[in-house]
């Protein structure tokens, strides 16, 4: 049979390299910023746009979507086209798939600084920017299952199989996560609110790390590490294994974030068991990458790209270890809202992901360029340089984690807390907050390391655009037998389109049929006492929302006497039937607010908000003097009111023409109240509006007696 | 918790799509060779010498030296 000839398109790998290594340099670097800012405050620069909840969501959406979303595509767009012995489906729509990151990543980069967001977690972009990565994320999937239907090779390899399970959960994912109504072009609120929303949140945010972190980079490594081993797969049975079980049991595990709180019990314990079985499908998935190189270890030796892939490995089974252990409710009393969680998913993140990337890069560049890497002694540089960065993170994180989770949870013999001011345990770990950023510092120079050996490779060889290959067209088996049913031709000879036309036809059923039934009549209030925000209330939650307060503050006391007694009466789920998005938060880096209403006097917040060191001497918080100066923007009020409304909040019919009289009287009220503590301001700032928030917080069924420890 | 309904239809309804894709692959004898696709792609389809390449001269051809490190596969 006579060959056909073709050409794999490098250029476009190539792209997606670039723009994976920039955006990795600009991720890390805004992490060690942030790392930096938990010790030395003033680090925000006094600017808003730099100040820690608003670089934090900067850091990790650059480094998950840009570095690590850039470098899946590059591994993807080199290693399908091969495995499929055919070309991209259609170079057209691999660089609408780049541009389209790109600009995705550039309004992200844009928007996030300037504090629009929607606060739940790694996915705070606003909703157009949903919508291009849905678009997008079409693009790409369109090209991946044209490429697949005129493959040349009519085995799946397996890894194709990790890449099917990306795209498709991936766009469940995010479209189920990012009902939002919008208020404006860069406003949103939720559609599910309080403990729905933070379920679906958890949902998506547990996915996301298992189906854009874990699965593509696991079809990586089965394609990556045999490549550079040159040799199989220990076993392909076992991989084959592990594709299907990782995939059936991950998307039940998402309530494991939501642990002692107000979630139904029963969907907490499902979480944990779920949680506890992915041991076995990760670590047959590690088992089998490190067996791949049985009786090679002397390659392990010489061979840089091996060393990151060893490490990365190990690293995806320590997670994989670590993260079940974590869902434990015994664990997860103590390590929950801790560094423990930061700790974890950068042994993720820079571990598995991130090794993953650099041994794939010293893989590629050599193959792309023609030549041989540069320097293999700066690799190994770079290779020592990163495992040494990933240790000086996660000990320290650990050990803070430890420190901080007990002394929250110590009492005196005579039953009261040990350390009832918060910011106690804080400074306590502030030694290991600097021994982070010095692991992350460490790990960012290797990459700095990395580029200049890349570079070099790529100037001393020529870029080879077009690889030209041969193989022999598929016969055609598809041949209908005679007596054959159509629908055996639809189900069994096109599984793919098949997947799309299904994908699309459940998420249509889905948006039509239960969003709007369910979600918003159920959301009844079940405690008489609560009640919906006031207009002010409601745009001081809005700023709290911009300025990413819940990246340090929890609004979710649990039900466990060392918190009740520091906070308050512990979380109902009936208290946030009006929280569109919930503002839960998963780190306390400061003290939980869910029952700080009344506790201080507004004056006490308009000086911390100015300069938290004031009132709180030490304090890692940093100063928010902008608020302060800043006139409150009330041309979105009656839009926020009526999408309230229409997301079930029961403002009374036409109260969006009564709200700015209401947002008035009760800034005046706050103003007087201050000018009564000695503090003169005018009624119009934000800092007035965010007062009445914070005061208002927990207060619908605080009891009438304030408790009498002071965080 | 109404929401759990629209979570576990989705859950369940992305399992089945890939219970649906599992049986296909199956009777689609995916799986009865569970050896050789591991070791075909450790071979690339370099295109042969029949019409000789003007981009690729041999001493450009990525990576033969066996001795150097990761690739050096034909």
């Amino acid at each position: 049979m006579q060959a056909d000839k073709f050409s794999y398109d490098n250029r476009i790998v190539r792209l997606f390299m670039i723009a994976s290594v920039t955006f990795g340099v600009v991720g890390m670097l805004v992490g060690l910023l942030a790392a930096m800012q938990l010790y030395w405050p003033e680090l925000n620069f006094g600017m808003p746009y730099t100040s820690f909840g608003r670089i934090r969501p900067l850091h990790t959406n650059a480094v998950i979507f840009a570095f690590i979303g850039n470098a899946m595509f590059m591994g993807i767009y080199y290693a399908l086209p091969r495995l499929c012995k055919s070309p991209m489906f259609s170079p057209f729509l691999s660089r609408v798939n780049f541009w389209g990151w790109q600009l995705i990543i550039l309004a992200a980069a844009i928007t996030l600084p300037l504090g629009i967001t929607t606060s739940k977690e790694y996915a705070e972009l606003e909703w157009p920017i949903d919508i291009a990565i849905a678009l997008i994320w079409v693009v790409f999937g369109i090209n991946m299952i044209g490429t697949l239907v005129k493959r040349r090779e009519r085995h799946i390899y397996v890894a194709i199989w990790f890449f099917i399970a990306t795209w498709v959960t991936v766009a469940v994912l995010h479209i189920v996560n990012s009902f939002e109504l919008p208020v404006s072009l860069f406003k949103s609120y939720s559609l599910y609110a309080g403990v729905q929303d933070a379920l679906v949140q958890w949902w998506y945010g547990h996915n996301a790390v298992a189906f854009f972190l874990t699965t593509p980079f696991l079809g990586l490594m089965y394609y990556y590490l045999p490549k550079a081993a040159e040799r199989p797969v220990y076993s392909y049975r076992l991989s084959i294994l592990h594709f299907w079980t990782l995939i059936f049991l991950y998307i039940w595990a998402g309530p494991h974030h939501l642990l002692y709180s107000t979630l139904p019990d029963w969907a907490q314990s499902l979480g944990v068991v779920f949680s506890i079985m992915l041991i076995a499908p990760s670590w047959g998935g590690m088992v089998n990458g490190l067996l791949t190189l049985r009786g090679a270890w002397d390659k392990v030796q010489e061979n840089p790209v091996l060393k990151f892939m060893v490490v990365a490995v190990t690293c995806y089974g320590m997670s994989t270890f670590e993260g079940p252990m974590l869902s434990l409710k015994n664990v997860n009393a103590i390590a929950h809202f801790s560094d423990w969680v930061v700790a974890h998913v950068h042994i993720g993140g820079l571990g598995w992901n991130g090794f993953m990337i650099f041994g794939m890069l010293y893989w590629l560049v050599p193959k792309l360029y023609g030549r041989e890497i540069f320097s293999v002694k700066l690799a190994n540089a770079h290779f020592w340089l990163g495992s040494l960065g990933i240790i000086f993170y996660a000990v320290p994180m650990y050990f803070a984690a430890l420190v901080q989770g007990l002394m929250w949870k110590e009492f005196t013999p005579e039953g009261i807390l040990k350390y009832p001011n918060f910011l106690e345990t804080t400074l306590q770990i502030i030694p290991m907050y600097m021994l982070r950023s010095i692991g992350g510092a460490l790990y960012l120079i290797g990459v700095f390391v990395m580029i200049y050996n890349l570079m070099k490779t790529a100037y001393a060889g020529k870029f080879i655009g077009e690889e030209y290959a041969e193989a022999p067209p598929l016969s055609p088996a598809t041949h209908p037998e005679p007596g054959e049913h159509w629908h055996r031709r639809l189900f069994e000879r096109r599984p793919f389109l098949l997947t799309i036309f299904a994908t699309v036809a459940i998420l249509i059923g889905g948006v039509v049929e239960l969003v709007p039934t369910f979600l918003i009549e159920s959301n009844v209030p079940t405690i008489a006492s609560v009640k919906p925000y006031t207009p002010l209330e409601l745009e001081g939650r809005d700023i709290y929302i911009r300025e990413g307060c819940v990246g340090c503050h929890s609004q979710l006391v649990r039900p466990f006497r060392s918190e009740t007694a520091r906070y308050g009466e512990y979380s109902k789920s009936g208290e946030y039937v009006y929280d569109h998005p919930f503002l839960w938060g998963s780190k306390r880096t400061g003290p939980d607010l869910q029952r700080v209403g009344k506790k201080y006097p507004d004056s006490w917040h308009y000086r911390h908000m100015y300069e938290p060191g004031d009132m709180a001497p030490g304090s890692i918080m940093p100063a928010y003097s902008w608020l302060h100066e800043n006139t409150l923007d009330l041309s979105d009020l009656k839009g926020k009111i009526s999408a309230m409304r229409i997301l079930g909040v029961p403002y009374p019919e036409g109260y969006e023409d009564q709200a700015e009289a209401d947002l008035q009287t009760q800034a005046n009220s706050i103003t007087k109240n201050l000018k009564s503590e000695g503090v003169n301001t005018s009624s119009d700032k934000e800092i007035i509006a965010l007062i009445a928030y914070l005061q208002r917080l927990g207060t619908d069924i605080k009891l009438k007696k304030t408790e009498s420890t002071n965080n | 918790m109404s929401v759990m309904l629209v979570l576990i239809f989705f859950s369940i309804s992305t399992a089945l799509l890939f219970l649906i894709a599992f049986v296909w692959a199956v009777r689609n004898g995916q799986f009865e060779d569970d050896y050789t696709p591991s070791v075909r792609i450790l071979l690339d389809d370099v295109a042969s010498s029949i019409e000789p390449n003007p981009k690729i001269t041999p001493n450009q051809t990525p990576s033969l030296t066996p001795e150097s490190h990761a690739s050096g596969q034909v």
